[in-house]
């Protein structure tokens, strides 16, 4: 960077541009908001920015902060599922043969090029209770079943119930995780690449076998990219409102729903103000441990993500 | 040595890829308790015969048999052998203590029995006291003794070593060369060390193979290939060597008359059958400089001295003869006085004795 220093006009030429852009477009937006986090609706429209913490009180009465907690659990099995879905999944890409590689990375990849709402409706079709995807398999598992049975003069399983799985917090995680594994997954796949494989095979020479040097080689020194993974599948995850929209139940809002339904429907500017900077507070605090967790001091044989 | 060989080699070929051939059918036996070194430069396939030894390849063709039995397709956790990395792969998030620990956990070793063994061989390394530290709060040489306590404490029947001196500074390289020398002798494990340095391999091994493309052209003692280099190749490769074109001319018993090109025709011990196509080739510090023509019967040669290279310990005379031929002569540094020695463009006369003369073919 010293070198950037020592020509200005080439500094302010590439630099001012993205800066301008974020100042306009994204810190005083940002800063509307949390000013009218301290105001009060007057009108239809207007907003007097008061100065008052109402807004914040209300955030913390037992509905939103029930609503909060709800939101954390669920961005937390999210989090927890795809980085247990998604880290044999980076393991696997690493150590496939070369020519495989960019293609099995295309297919983490492939679902980014669909648009997310188009994503979440298919899912819909796959969950529904009639013709959905996952109960004609369903379906077509228990019909075998039930002739395998048949033959050996055993019982009828009887008529096969579909699975009532949509509009139900369960049809929600089943969304998420579906739309948040590639996060979890490429930052894994990055750390694991550059996984020195020396580490491995000196784990085998010494006795172990594939599952120990797994857990007690590869994991641990996978560590900085696990904790980006989680970061960066939980911090969006937490903000998810299209997964409870079109596949949770009545019941199944989330705390971004919440904040929505302020700024569009219900049309309070400064509640929504204040959940949202509240979310955005704890999303702080997850950078923040996430810098402390791997922090550059003991682990510096483990690598960055 | 046939019953006393703890690895056997037996046609070994590794084959990469389809049709990169690295290790070409070779056959070597390692005695117990040997001191033993691959030696060659990089990309001759000693490496690859290495970790094929330790397991982490599997041959194409041939069998490895240790200690008697054919583990050719044994995984590596699973043969008793152990190896000590070039990057060390010391597991940087466990203390010394635990990275020599992983390998007696893995085996099932009783609790109470680790740690004084542990204790033992971090005293044999000489990290006494080291057990709590991590590894990045340790020296590169300190994370070597570590993972060679590792691989020792296992108390394998071979131990491997890949290049293990080459991330090390020249002093500290020098000073490890003894110390696995002395802790060879102190466990009685057969050493198997892989390394492109000629120095290293005289200095440490009972035995050297030097392999090139995959085949191994000498196998003998540092001693004898140094001396007995039995082709182009070694002779090159270990030492400096000045070598002559040659064709043989004729038998006289236990001799053999040579003409060599711009030296005319020599005598040289020679029993064995040889091509009439040779190498002849003499070592530097085999030849003696002259002012005069000296009086003896040895191999005598007329050359201007045309360049100077001082070592320290000795002085390189590179001298070119009437007839074209560049010789390099090796003079050691015996006293500081070093009158008389060699100026550039001066006039010598160098002569060597027969019996200093190889005779190489291919």
């Amino acid at each position: 960077m010293e070198s950037w220093r020592r020509s200005p006009k080439t500094f302010l030429a590439l630099g001012l541009p993205p800066t301008a852009w974020l100042l306009l477009f994204f810190l005083i937006p940002i800063g509307i908001v949390w000013a009218f986090s301290f105001g009060e609706k007057v009108g239809i429209v207007d907003i007097d920015i008061t100065g008052t913490f109402a807004n914040y009180d209300r955030a913390f009465e037992a509905v939103y902060l029930q609503i909060m907690v709800k939101s954390l659990i669920m961005a937390g099995l999210t989090t927890l599922v795809c980085i247990a879905v998604g880290f044999p999944v980076a393991f696997l890409i690493t150590f496939a043969p070369a020519r495989w590689k960019p293609w099995l990375l295309l297919l983490i990849i492939l679902p980014f090029w669909t648009n997310l709402l188009i994503r979440t409706y298919a899912m819909i079709a796959v969950l529904r209770t009639n013709n959905g995807f996952l109960n004609m398999g369903l379906e077509a598992i228990w019909d075998a079943a039930d002739a395998v049975t048949g033959l050996f003069g055993l019982a009828a399983l009887g008529a096969f119930q579909p699975w009532d799985i949509l509009y139900s917090d369960a049809a929600v995680l089943i969304g998420m995780v579906y739309v948040f594994l590639p996060f979890a997954v490429l930052p894994l796949y990055s750390t694991l690449e550059r996984l020195d494989t020396n580490f491995l095979e000196a784990s085998l020479d010494l006795g172990a076998g594939h599952l120990k040097t797994f857990f007690s080689i590869v994991v641990p020194l996978a560590g900085p990219g696990i904790a980006s993974a989680v970061i960066i599948t939980f911090i969006p995850a937490l903000g998810s409102f299209l997964q409870p929209d079109l596949l949770g139940g009545t019941d199944s809002q989330l705390i971004a729903n919440v904040i929505e339904r302020q700024f569009l429907s219900a049309n309070d500017w400064p509640f929504g103000g204040a959940l949202s900077f509240l979310l955005m507070y704890i999303t702080f605090i997850a950078i923040a441990a996430r810098a402390f967790l791997t922090r550059p001091n003991e682990r510096r044989g483990s690598l960055p993500a | 040595m046939s019953d006393d060989a703890i690895v056997r080699i037996e046609g070994v070929t590794k084959t990469f890829a389809g049709n990169v051939t690295v290790v070409d059918r070779v056959d070597l036996r390692v005695g117990r308790g040997e001191f033993f070194a691959l030696l060659g430069p990089s990309g001759c396939g000693k490496t690859t015969l290495l970790r094929m030894i330790a397991g982490f390849e599997l041959p194409t063709d041939g069998r490895i048999v240790i200690d008697g039995e054919d583990m050719s397709t044994t995984p590596p956790n699973q043969r008793p052998i152990n190896m000590v990395f070039q990057s060390y792969a010391v597991f940087p998030h466990m203390t010394v203590a635990k990275n020599v620990a992983y390998g007696l956990k893995v085996e099932g070793v009783a609790e109470a029995e680790i740690g004084p063994r542990v204790e033992e061989v971090l005293n044999l390394v000489k990290l006494k006291g080291y057990g709590a530290r991590l590894p990045n709060q340790l020296s590169g040489g300190q994370r070597q003794r570590v993972a060679l306590a590792r691989a020792l404490v296992k108390r394998p029947k071979v131990l491997l070593l890949d290049e293990p001196l080459s991330a090390l500074d020249a002093k500290l390289r020098e000073a490890m060369q003894l110390e696995l020398v002395r802790l060879q002798h102190a466990v009685g494990i057969t050493f198997i060390i892989v390394t492109h340095d000629q120095k290293e391999a005289l200095s440490m091994a009972d035995r050297i193979a030097v392999m090139e493309s995959g085949k191994i052209r000498q196998l003998d003692t540092p001693e004898r290939l140094y001396e007995y280099p039995s082709n182009r190749f070694v002779a090159d490769f270990i030492g400096k060597m000045n070598l002559f074109e040659g064709k043989v001319v004729t038998r006289e018993g236990a001799r053999l008359l040579v003409d060599v090109t711009g030296l005319g025709r020599i005598s040289v011990p020679h029993e064995d059958d040889i091509a009439v196509s040779i190498g002849v080739a003499v070592r530097p510090e085999k030849i003696s400089l002259y002012r005069a023509r000296p009086a003896d019967s040895a191999i005598t040669l007329q050359g201007i001295v045309t360049n100077l290279a001082y070592l320290g310990e000795s002085l390189q005379i590179f001298l070119e003869t009437e007839s074209g031929n560049q010789l390099i002569i090796s003079q050691t540094n015996v006293s500081r006085s070093g009158s008389g020695a060699p100026r550039k463009g001066e006039n010598l006369w160098c002569s060597w004795q027969a019996a200093d003369t190889l005779l190489l073919q291919d």
